[in-house]
């Protein structure tokens, strides 16, 4: 899934990128970075809030992304309409994620870390061999919705999918809506302060099982969120959401677990990272290599890039780019 | 610290039920596990060999694992990459012409040892959910790098012509005897564990465990020990590694690949965390239910996803318990 990241389904891309400008290929893959990232920060967003409020570490929370593209293929053949299945889709994804809620990860918010990883990896293998059964095992397609599809020429030779823009405006969107819910509102006060120190706010008359509720509610419809808006230009598959959960891991380690605002600058830089790394680092490599070796190295060492960050944030600040618990 | 004393510490009074309660059960599985080749003859059933000895490679993995997970109370989720690391290491002196074990066996646990080491040494500064987050991400480093070793095979995986050798001798292609080199390999893996725990070192790592500041504030900084426990853990499941690619004659980047480090946990919880026999009883016990699943339906994660639930939800203390409640030992939890 990763590497069908890069625009690989476009018919589009070829049209520019064989200009001899690399600008161009550059600013393309910026626009392509810039995409995963926010994708990355959507699903991060949630994993960071429930595991700094509840201490839950929540492994399922990847499927909830694969729950969403799902919801994308049944309900834009049922309704049709991308916007009418998007709010539906949304509502269904809300509803399976607190049936999870009631009926198992409940009872495990007193428990170990262990007990929590293991039972959503349970969780985990129970979703992807349902989604297998239900809907086989070959990726599917959502169209492009007709009112989002075509592309607009941004400058001069950079020709870009506008469904790809909208992508981008929506997760920016989501995000500056995130932020201001969390700072400018009571609840925001309460997640902030659930993530800084639980106990302590249960202990002032606060019902922090609601609380949690809420926040994963939200958490579930953001991974939905993007699995569905991703849909169109990913194929839909099973076992989709487990290499995106664990990019969202990197993104949520090195921005500081609990931190909204350390998991979108880690999810813009990860997305950024891998996806310029993945098209330049064997170009990079042929200035001091042979080709073929280039050829050799430069993919994997792309692949590792990310980790490498990740290994070196952690090195020099080991609670991440932004910590939100209080020491 | 005086509580998790293992009973072997002559410092401990006496206890000689607790101590035949301790010892029986894996007296039982080696027991077991060494006359299997004589019931695979008597039942002429070759797929039994076949099978046991698969399970013995995992449950030299989920021993390793067990030993920094059930005495240091470290989750690696990451330790299929040392899985990997061993059998590629195989594959890739195979590839280029080199089967002497002599040269291929130490060079694959070597390569795992260093990897552990610097992986180790980077993860282990960290704490709890951090510390499971990092080693996946470890892992999946090591996945996708194999994933583009083109020259190996990359996706594809790459197969193995011929087995290791020792000294010229290919004793491997003899399923008897590869059946008891997998043997000696667990008991070996198995008794090291075992003498690594009962040792001062393996107090350290369990007192880490309960309680660091306590442990520091008796002049003991358990970082160190943390690192090279970490390290003979990866080197032990490089030596599954080493084992597995040589049964399936083929490695692939499924190996070390992220489900293959949960199956690995789960064995472990599944047997009895903190136990090592528990490891080897839960590594069986997850092979055969996957093989009886198997046969019942090809979506057998359908059901096996929620068996899991189930046990983490109101197993507690896995098969290693159930047994010795049901033997009238005490409750060990």
């Amino acid at each position: 899934m990763r590497a069908a990241m890069p625009m690989v389904d476009d018919p589009h891309r070829t049209s520019e990128v064989r200009h001899p400008v690399s600008m161009t290929l550059f600013a393309v893959q910026l626009l392509n970075g810039l995409q995963l990232g926010v994708l990355l920060f959507l699903i991060a967003a949630g994993l960071t809030l429930v595991f700094g409020v509840m201490d839950f570490v929540n492994l399922a929370h990847g499927v909830q992304y694969m729950v969403g593209a799902y919801l994308a293929v049944v309900f834009t053949t049922l309704v049709g309409n991308f916007f009418m299945a998007l709010v539906l889709a949304m509502s269904a994804a809300l509803l399976i994620g607190l049936l999870l809620e009631v009926t198992i990860y409940r009872r495990l918010y007193d428990r170990d870390h262990l007990d929590q990883v293991l039972a959503t990896f349970g969780v985990i293998l129970f979703l992807n061999e349902l989604a297998r059964v239900l809907f086989g095992p070959s990726p599917l397609t959502v169209p492009v919705p007709e009112a989002l599809s075509g592309a607009v020429l941004l400058m001069n030779g950079l020709l870009y999918p506008v469904y790809r823009i909208a992508l981008i405006v929506a997760g920016l969107a989501v995000a500056v809506g995130l932020w201001l819910l969390v700072t400018q509102t009571r609840i925001g006060m309460l997640v902030r302060a659930g993530a800084t120190n639980a106990r302590m706010v249960s202990a002032l008359g606060v019902n922090i099982r609601q609380l949690f509720m809420i926040v994963f509610g939200f958490g579930v419809m953001l991974a939905g969120f993007a699995g569905f808006t991703a849909a169109p230009i990913l194929s839909v598959e099973p076992g989709m959401g487990d290499s995106l959960l664990i990019l969202a891991f990197v993104v949520i380690v090195i921005g500081g677990i609990g931190s909204i605002r350390g998991a979108f600058f880690a999810a813009l830089i990860v997305g950024l990272v891998d996806t310029l790394g993945r098209t330049f680092m064997t170009d990079i490599f042929k200035l001091f290599l042979s080709p073929s070796a280039a050829t050799d190295v430069g993919p994997a060492v792309a692949s590792m890039l990310i980790y490498i960050l990740m290994a070196a944030v952690l090195f020099f600040r080991p609670t991440g780019l932004f910590p939100a618990k209080g020491s | 610290m005086a509580k998790t004393a293992s009973p072997a510490t002559p410092s401990t009074a006496p206890r000689p039920s607790r101590i035949l309660e301790g010892t029986w059960i894996p007296l039982v599985v080696f027991a077991i596990l060494a006359v299997m080749p004589a019931v695979s003859v008597a039942l002429d059933d070759s797929f039994l060999t076949l099978f046991v000895i698969r399970v013995m490679i995992f449950a030299i993995a989920a021993v390793s694992l067990d030993l920094i997970l059930g005495y240091g109370a470290l989750i690696s989720f990451g330790h299929a990459a040392f899985l990997g690391i061993g059998a590629y290491g195989i594959g890739i002196l195979s590839a280029e012409g080199t089967d002497e074990g002599l040269i291929a066996v130490p060079v694959a646990l070597v390569a795992a040892g260093l990897f552990a080491l610097v992986t180790g040494a980077i993860s282990l500064k960290t704490r709890g959910v951090y510390f499971i987050m990092i080693t996946l991400a470890f892992a999946q480093m090591a996945y996708y790098t194999t994933t583009s070793l083109s020259a190996y095979g990359g996706d594809d995986g790459l197969t193995i012509w011929s087995r290791t050798e020792f000294l010229g001798h290919a004793i491997l292609d003899d399923r008897t005897t590869f059946y008891y080199v997998t043997f000696a390999c667990l008991l070996g893996a198995y008794l090291l564990c075992r003498m690594i725990v009962a040792s001062r070192f393996g107090r350290v790592l369990t007192g880490a465990k309960q309680s660091e500041v306590r442990l520091q504030a008796v002049g003991i900084d358990p970082y160190g020990y943390r690192l090279v426990a970490y390290v003979i853990s990866a080197m032990l499941c490089a030596l599954a590694g080493v084992l597995l690619a040589n049964q399936t004659e083929f490695v692939s980047p499924a190996y070390m690949g992220w489900h293959r480090s949960g199956d690995l946990i789960v064995m472990v919880v599944l047997g009895g965390m903190g136990t090592l026999h528990g490891a080897i009883i839960g590594a069986a016990a997850y092979l055969v239910l996957e093989e009886v699943l198997q046969d019942f339906t090809e979506h057998w994660r359908l059901i096996f996803g929620p068996i899991l639930v189930l046990v983490v939800l109101f197993g507690h203390g896995g098969i290693v318990r159930l047994l010795s409640i049901l033997s009238g030992g005490r409750n060990r939890g």
